[in-house]
């Protein structure tokens, strides 16, 4: 029953799995659907998805299966009462009018051009549309009413399609999905150590037993400190205007760091392009909302994990000269790649991430920083596996890499 | 189980929408936890309350903090006691049941009648943690090698699950879940809401509130957008203040009540004075120059 609308899902791109599947029909058995369609519709959407990011697909592929169907009897009042709730005639600003205009049926047809993409590779028992996320359909607001026109689907089944896209598209999936990847590469960041200061609330049995039996077997209770995460951590974000482009990449990457309890600390500061005598406190970069980079360098031991996030590509005098920092009203005395070296030598567990792909790094406007800077810090892409790398780099001293070879001017 | 017999249809305190009773009824009628996912303030938690006050059934809060562990929720097994009690020969210490406590998930299971059992805010603990109660969750049974014993579940609890989406949850899980998402109500549905928490108010004070309330939600870029209990709040201290309900859109009284960030706040002035150049753009004037 229904097995081809199993497949619909999966092509898709719902992740529907046998349990599930099992589950629905357990529930139909029980005659949960209530003999209607909307019922059956609400049935399988609360069993087999598992995440409003992923309604609208189930709309789509719900709508798309039984468009084949002839139109059920006993539908359309029921549809088309609850579509004239989900649709209030809300107050169309300028702004989502323009935005309704520019994706005009190119970018529908593009759209379609992907969820087919998505279905050959579906076929091929593959669950890539997870990864791929980045340009996942539900990041546009460019569903007008004029694309239902694209399923060919009977009017009333358009009508569940609609009212799913407009109420879920805003839900996107690959945010979240990328935070829990940076999370996951973040726990290994970690430290294990007891022998920091705290309470001791833990049992040793080893101990305890050691010392009952010296005892003659009066029980003597030994209690050592809980194994703690000793990782401290040093975050240090350009928020220049050349980062705009990356700023959901990075939020992605702060989210996930700041999420991370298990950092015994975590210090986050701002600058702009490139590091000079100020780190800010706000990624705004400016009044008087500032600590010393001095004060850092003196006051943060070395064993702080330094994590710089940046493009490093600025204009080479920003880099080299006295003077060059590009903040019209401020002057540093020192070259910025001075201070680089000089947090580069004092943090000796440090990386520089930057939100640019690789293979971009020689060709962009900053080559010339961007190889500078990597002479300095081991540069690694923002990416997971980049993160991954970099947190290799950042546990064991071993992995300095390139960056050691610091000159002395 | 009959299905009909455990049929939720809301409570006179809750309101509840058609979907949201459906995957409550669907999710008791398979035995299976109800994951609910939805922007603060929606009601999550309510739910749980509301479905225990609905069935009368007797509900079991476990509250996740960042440090919550598994294990702690089925039992924990006290073994400092029961050393310090053998050294007093005052207590019984062959018998080591006494000393493993029961925790919610496990009362939940021992419990002669069906309870309702909320695990509020899965997503605060640690990512592992909804991974360490599959089993647990899908058997409803578990077992305690310290008394070689198995708790199974006389009768399947409801569960309730709620999730602030904070972490994502693993697939594993949400496989196991019923899930539904508690969309935000649109001006009908929130009417009704109101009624339910002031039931006297005057009509056109709550007109001009839910029109400011709903205007306020639909500027972009607000980045914490007012929730349900934001309004019934605002709505509460507009009625204390005396407020006149022709106030209301112009003088927006009250406002810290509804938006919580100063940025927030930034946006809606910006908005309010036409300007369109709001967003501070630090580098641009510069590179202009």
């Amino acid at each position: 029953m229904f097995t081809d609308f199993f497949y619909y899902l999966r092509n898709f791109g719902v992740p529907v799995s046998m349990n599930e599947w099992q589950s629905l029909m357990d529930a139909l058995e029980m005659g949960m659907a209530a003999s209607t369609l909307t019922g059956f519709y609400y049935l399988c959407r609360a069993v087999l998805v598992k995440t409003e990011a992923h309604y609208d697909r189930f709309d789509l592929a719900f709508a798309s299966y039984l468009g084949d169907l002839e139109s059920p009897e006993g539908l359309p009042d029921k549809i088309w009462d609850w579509l004239n709730k989900e649709l209030p005639s809300k107050d169309i600003t300028d702004a989502m009018r323009r935005n309704h205009q520019q994706l005009d049926i190119e970018e529908m047809k593009r759209m379609l051009a992907e969820r087919l993409a998505e279905q050959n590779e579906e076929h091929h028992g593959g669950n890539r549309w997870v990864g791929t996320g980045g340009t996942s359909p539900f990041g546009h607001s460019g569903y007008h009413p004029g694309g239902i026109r694209i399923g060919g689907n009977t009017r009333n089944l358009s009508a569940v399609k609609v009212a799913g896209m407009r109420r879920f598209q805003e839900f996107r999936t690959d945010e979240t999905l990328g935070v829990r990847q940076f999370q996951m590469a973040l726990r290994k960041l970690r430290q294990f150590t007891t022998r920091l200061d705290g309470a001791r609330e833990e049992l040793d049995l080893d101990a305890t037993v050691d010392q009952t039996c010296q005892n003659a077997g009066r029980l003597e209770l030994v209690w050592a400190r809980p194994r703690v995460n000793s990782m401290k951590v040093l975050l240090l974000m350009d928020a220049g205007g050349s980062m705009l482009s990356y700023s959901r990449l990075c939020n992605q990457l702060f989210t996930a760091v700041n999420k991370s309890n298990h950092f015994k600390d975590l210090r986050t500061f701002y600058f702009h392009n490139c590091i000079y005598d100020w780190l800010y406190h706000d990624p705004s970069c400016s009044g008087r909302d500032f600590t010393d980079t001095e004060y850092i360098l003196r006051t943060c031991d070395s064993d702080y994990r330094v994590i710089i996030v940046g493009d490093a590509s600025m204009a080479p005098s920003e880099l080299m000269r006295a003077g060059g920092i590009i903040d019209w009203d401020l002057h540093n005395e020192r070259p910025g790649i001075e201070w680089l070296k000089q947090i580069r030598q004092h943090f000796e567990y440090s990386v520089w991430l930057n939100p640019i792909s690789t293979k971009y790094w020689e060709w962009m406007d900053g080559a010339y920083t961007i190889k500078a800077v990597s002479q300095v810090f081991p540069m690694e892409e923002l990416t997971v596996e980049g993160l991954e790398r970099a947190i290799g780099k950042l546990k064991s001293r071993s992995a300095m890499g390139e960056g050691t070879r610091i000159v002395r001017s | 189980m009959a299905p009909d017999m455990t049929q939720y249809k809301g409570s006179s305190d809750y309101i509840v929408s058609d979907e949201l009773r459906n995957s409550v009824n669907i999710a008791i009628a398979l035995g299976k936890p109800l994951l609910i996912k939805g922007e603060p303030g929606t009601g999550k938690t309510m739910l749980a309350q509301s479905i225990a006050n609905a069935l009368d059934k007797e509900l079991y809060i476990w509250n996740i903090k960042s440090t919550t562990k598994a294990q702690e929720g089925l039992y924990v097994y006290d073994t400092v006691q029961r050393l310090y009690d053998s050294q007093f020969k005052d207590h019984d210490v062959s018998n080591i049941k006494q000393y493993i406590k029961a925790g919610k998930l496990g009362e939940a299971f021992q419990s002669s009648q069906q309870v309702v059992l909320l695990i509020d805010e899965i997503d605060k603990a640690d990512l592992e943690f909804p991974n360490d109660l599959l089993w647990e969750l899908d058997q409803m049974s578990y077992y305690i090698p310290e008394t070689k014993e198995t708790v199974t579940a006389r009768t399947r609890p409801i569960v309730i699950i709620t999730s602030n989406a904070e972490k994502e949850l693993p697939d594993a899980f949400l496989r196991r879940c019923i899930f539904h998402y508690i969309a935000f109500p649109d001006p009908s549905e929130m009417g009704e809401i109101i009624k339910v928490h002031h039931p006297s108010l005057d009509k056109r004070l709550l007109e001009q509130a839910m029109e400011t309330f709903y205007m306020l939600r639909n500027i972009p870029n607000i980045q914490k957008k007012p929730s349900t209990s934001e309004l019934i709040d605002w709505l509460q201290a507009l009625v204390v203040g005396g407020i006149s309900p022709n106030k209301i859109k112009q003088d927006m009284p009250f406002l810290g009540v509804l938006l919580k960030k100063n940025e927030d706040l930034d946006t809606l002035l910006n908005q309010l004075h036409n300007k369109t150049q709001a967003r501070p753009q630090p580098r641009s004037t510069y590179w202009n120059r």
